[in-house]
């Protein structure tokens, strides 16, 4: 009987005639519209972030479901952004798991024209290798006039501006305690 | 960063950017806060609702400009006539904030006899060195003085300013320079030498030098005089259009003495913001990934003066300032690396640090690579095949070298360069004859680890973990961290010194997940530090000298306090007070607004009701107020230093900048820059007109490569590259491009490289609006669409005019939207003092077409 009642009163004409004489309102709404809702409200949780991109410092709420990202919006407790985003911290959801992004080492030979696949193991493995071989071959003890130098300027890391302070620390304790003095970031870009 | 921190202390922006609100003016300049930095662009919107003047001073009209109440627009290059001029303009009429300046500022103080002004020497100040690239600073230093060089100094040229602390050495009685006139009267105090160096910077001048009129920039010098002093504040912004000259520093410089003539640092609504472009930009400098600096600005040692621990202290510590604990400092960071192992019988392990002999920063160390120096290299996140200067000579450079990392979200060109790249499709590279090996690492997202950034206001924030990474991305953390657990496996039976550093070092991070993922939260509270009984830190001033403290980073010392992440603070703005101390952690001690005992006279009051912030409270014998004050809490504002106190004693109750050896804000800079103690302006290394200011046309000190495939357009080829080049940033994408040319929105928002120029040039050379455009210099021929806009004018100079050409930089072969690179065009050439490329003027041709395309036969 209900189910009768609810297929009669959903009959636009009905639906017209309660409340929405010219028909561009609620009594166009589908059955498919009606059952649309934000993703927001199903996520499982939602993480506090911040943007990515300049250094203004955006908060953002990350929703998450079933242990994917499925939206980004403005945080609107930051007293720094207000909850407002830019065409770039919009953009962000893609960023984070859009199709552009590699989820596999590649890993080129010597004068190869394609990539290859590599194991991520394997790929750490033979990049310390490097780093010890190329440090050995490139080792300043001292200088010409005897001073002490301690390093290798055979190796250089370049990056950092966009990564965390918890890993810039990291790179630069590791690559000075190496010997590396070429330790370099954006901030001279 | 020296800009800022030769002049007030610290290498960050004075404020924040919600104080911006209570602006009276602001001043963006340098900038185009509005579409590259458009969400903290609000509170330039809150201010200029709230009745400000908001002034918009540039060679492009841009957003930024439309919503100004005023814009002016100035030839690319002209920055420091504009500032000069305004300094000229203050100091002409009286302007300044006199009581500020006379108690905060070093105007009193007399200089050195033998110092001689660019006015002097026509473009030269005292001391230049006959090898043609270097100043000796002696002559440039405080009257009465008995000054030791620093290591700085030593070895300018090779070091950059972040090293410098100033005035190292030299003894301050009561905590005031030796000879000083409080009545700025005589003819060698900072006052009146100012007021020579820049008396020829008038309106009249800076019309013909800037191509404004002398109307426009009178209206700009009203506004900032009319809106500063007692009951009013202005504020300035700026950006990459201020660093990327070979005069970058010096132009921050004269901002800092405009801000500092008109009593507008550390106080509300005033300070100087400097916007940066990367989410960390400011964090990678306070914890460096930069060659000539440790964490929390400690100079890296050099093989010259530092080869013990005392010497390094003795060069380094200076005698009055906060830079006074250096040794205290600098002991805690190598307990903090090097554990146990590190002791005052070794000098805790002072000399496992490596030595520094010259420039080692990374445009040197391209360079070095083509030569057959450098044979390994990690890109962690950047993109230096579109990003840097001279980017087709970066792309050789790659494949000169034995191996390469990339670790990135996207393939960029820098992962590809051996396929994708120019030199490739024009048959000059063969990728069979590339031997570079290439490990491409995919990284982890933001959302997909644990960390914090520090924004452009010093502000560290947390980010929480959200999601797993996928496949084999992972964190730089991860990398770093795994990296170095594999690397001291494989060491770990060596018995060769060269591995003892590594060997002993502390890289024992608690690991979770299925990944091993390290512990971001305890390589922050490492970054904190801790006290002899393990317990974490509350503040810098706990650091000793003997030690029993660890501290990673000594200016972040306080973001672990009470055993609580600091950074991942999250007090909704709405609930508390609008500076917001609870929302996150900023250095140091959480102060937001630097220097801020500056708000108060020096009698502790505030200046006036309107713009009160910090004063003594007298009843309760401490400083209080709006913010966390920037001075130690109970110093009285009539204490004077007794005789033999040292750092932070040895500043007076009544100076606020208690990082300066002398407590004082500095107009004029004896030491910390090494081209010159006064911003001066000298044209782009590439302009196409003469300096009508000084024979010298150019900085003398600036940095040159000159060697093929990096060549000048010289004043010889001033026809064949006749008009100013210049580059910019569009809302829609970021830096090099990696993070959003591979993005669907955003590429389609802003689909295709372009070039703007205006109607009058596109007549000249016959552009049509639309299609193609052909850029050279003498390093490189790119194509864009043509832009024809009024946005760009023809500079009125010397009875003809300058034309001038915009570039948006972001553009490569990769990515969903593709185009040539911008810094493909642009030669390596340096401010001396950061080693920051000159991108913002330089000289080009423009002709209709597309350029050449495939192989060259």
């Amino acid at each position: 009987m209900s189910e009768l009642r609810s297929f009669v009163t959903s009959w636009p004409l009905l639906r017209q005639r309660s409340g929405d004489p010219t028909a561009r309102g609620s009594a166009a709404r589908s059955g498919h519209t009606a059952a649309l809702h934000a993703r927001t409200g199903d996520a499982d949780r939602v993480v506090q972030s911040v943007c990515p991109y300049c250094a203004v410092g955006c908060g953002q709420r990350v929703y998450v479901k079933d242990g994917a990202v499925t939206q980004i919006e403005g945080d609107p407790d930051s007293p720094i952004s207000r909850g407002r985003l830019c065409p770039k911290g919009s953009a962000s959801k893609s960023l984070v798991t859009g199709p552009q992004r590699e989820h596999r080492v590649k890993y080129r030979p010597p004068h190869a024209t394609e990539w290859q696949e590599l194991d991520l193991d394997e790929a750490m493995d033979m990049i310390a290798d490097r780093i010890i071989e190329t440090r050995r071959r490139t080792w300043e003890w001292r200088d010409d006039e005897g001073r002490t130098l301690r390093r290798s300027l055979g190796v250089v890391s370049l990056g950092g501006a966009t990564l965390d302070n918890e890993e810039n620390y990291c790179i630069k304790k590791l690559m000075t305690s190496l010997g590396f003095v070429t330790v370099e970031n954006q901030a001279r870009i | 960063m020296p800009g800022l921190g030769t002049s007030f202390g610290r290498g960050g922006a004075t404020t924040f950017q919600q104080d911006l609100q209570h602006a009276d003016c602001i001043l963006i300049m340098g900038s185009n806060m509005a579409e590259c930095h458009p969400v903290g662009f609000q509170w330039v919107m809150e201010a200029k609702a709230r009745g400000a003047e908001v002034v918009h001073v540039d060679p492009r009209y841009t957003r930024t400009s439309a919503v100004a109440t005023s814009y002016v627009g100035i030839r690319a290059g002209s920055d420091i006539a504009f500032l000069g001029g305004l300094i000229n303009y203050i100091l002409e009429h009286g302007r300044e904030f006199r009581e500020y300046v006379e108690a905060y500022t070093n105007a009193a103080v007399i200089i050195d006899e033998g110092f001689q002004d660019t006015e002097d020497l026509d473009g030269f100040f005292s001391g230049w060195r006959q090898d043609g690239h270097t100043y000796d600073t002696t002559t440039w230093q405080y009257a009465g003085m008995e000054v030791h060089a620093s290591a700085g100094q030593r070895e300018s040229g090779a070091v950059t300013g972040e090293q410098a602390h100033g005035g190292h050495g030299a003894h301050l009685r009561h905590g005031a320079p030796p000879e000083q006139d409080p009545s700025l009267q005589h003819p060698r105090c900072v006052f009146q030498l100012l007021k020579r160096h820049y008396r020829r910077y008038t309106p009249e001048l800076v019309a013909d030098l800037c191509g404004c009129t002398e109307d426009e920039f009178v209206a700009v010098a009203e506004a900032l005089c009319s809106n500063s002093g007692r009951e009013r504040t202005s504020a300035i912004c700026y950006a990459v259009g201020w660093t990327h000259h070979t005069v970058g520093v010096q132009i921050i410089r004269a901002a800092a003495i405009v801000q500092l003539l008109l009593g507008n640092i550390g106080r509300p609504g005033g300070g100087i913001l400097a916007l940066r472009g990367h989410a960390s930009i400011q964090g990678s400098t306070d914890i460096p990934t930069l060659y000539n600096i440790l964490p929390g600005y400690i100079p890296m040692p050099h093989a010259h003066a530092h080869d013990s621990l005392e010497r390094f202290l003795e060069l380094n510590t200076a005698p009055s300032g906060f830079w006074g604990n250096m040794h205290a400092y600098t002991t805690s960071l190598l307990k903090a690396w090097w554990g146990e192992h590190a002791h005052a019988g070794n000098e805790y392990c002072f000399d496992y640090l490596p030595r520094l002999t010259a420039d080692h920063s990374i445009y040197p160390a391209v360079l070095g690579m083509l030569d057959g120096d450098v044979h390994g290299m990690l890109v962690l996140g950047e993109n230096p095949a579109v990003g840097s200067a001279n980017s087709g000579l970066h792309r050789r450079a790659m494949a000169a070298l034995d191996w390469m990392v990339v670790r990135d979200l996207v393939e960029t060109e820098t992962a590809t360069f051996w396929s994708t790249s120019p030199e490739v499709a024009s048959g000059e590279l063969r990728t069979p004859d590339i031997g570079t090996e290439v490990f491409f690492m995919p990284a982890a997202a933001h959302t997909e680890k644990e960390g914090s950034f520090t924004n452009t206001q010093r502000l560290l924030q947390w980010r929480h973990k959200a999601v797993e990474p996928p496949g084999d991305c992972r964190s730089e953390l991860w990398f770093t961290y795994h990296l170095g657990r594999i690397i001291r496996e494989k060491l770990a039976a060596s018995t060769d010194p060269m591995d003892e550093p590594v060997q002993r070092l502390q890289w024992h991070y608690p690991t979770s997940g299925a990944t091993a993922d390290p512990s971001a939260d305890a390589v922050l509270r490492e970054i904190n530090g801790w006290g002899p009984d393990g317990s974490a830190l509350s503040a810098y001033t706990e650091l000793k000298d003997d030690g029993s403290t660890a501290c990673g980073c000594w200016i972040y010392c306080g973001c672990y306090a009470d055993e609580t992440n600091q950074p991942a603070r999250r007090t909704p703005g709405s609930e508390q007070s609008w500076v917001a101390p609870e929302w996150g952690w900023a250095w140091p001690a959480n102060r937001r607004i630097l220097y801020n005992r500056a708000s108060a006279d020096p009698a502790g009051r505030p200046w006036s009701e309107r713009k009160r912030y910090i004063w003594w409270d007298q009843e309760r014998a401490s400083w209080t107020g709006e913010d966390v004050p920037d001075f130690v809490p109970d110093k009285r504002p009539d204490y004077v230093p007794p005789d033999g106190a040292r750092a932070q004693d040895a500043i007076a109750g009544d100076t606020p900048f208690i990082m300066q050896v002398d407590g004082r804000g500095w107009l004029f800079a004896p030491s910390g820059v090494v081209d010159g103690p006064l911003p001066t302006h000298y044209e782009p290394h590439e302009s196409p007109v003469e300096n009508l200011l000084y024979a010298q046309e150019w900085n003398p000190a600036r940095q040159r490569f000159d060697r093929p495939g990096n060549r000048s357009n010289g004043p010889g080829d001033r026809d064949a590259f006749p008009f100013v080049l210049t580059t910019y940033r569009l809302t829609e994408h970021h830096t090099a491009g990696g993070m959003s040319r591979f993005l669907p929105y955003l590429s389609e928002l802003q689909p295709e490289m372009f070039c703007a120029v205006s109607p009058e040039l596109a007549a000249e050379r016959r552009l049509v609006h639309g299609g193609w455009a052909t850029i050279t210099s003498r390093r490189a021929a790119i194509e864009a669409r043509v832009l024809v806009t009024r946005r760009l004018k023809p500079m009125p100079m010397g009875g003809g005019v300058v034309h001038q050409v915009g570039l948006p930089y972001h553009w490569g072969t990769n990515g969903l939207s593709r185009g040539d690179a911008a810094n493909d065009l642009f030669e390596i050439v340096l401010d001396p003092n950061v080693h920051i490329q000159e991108v913002k003027a330089a000289t080009c041709d423009i002709r209709p077409g597309r350029s050449p395309r495939g192989a060259v036969s």
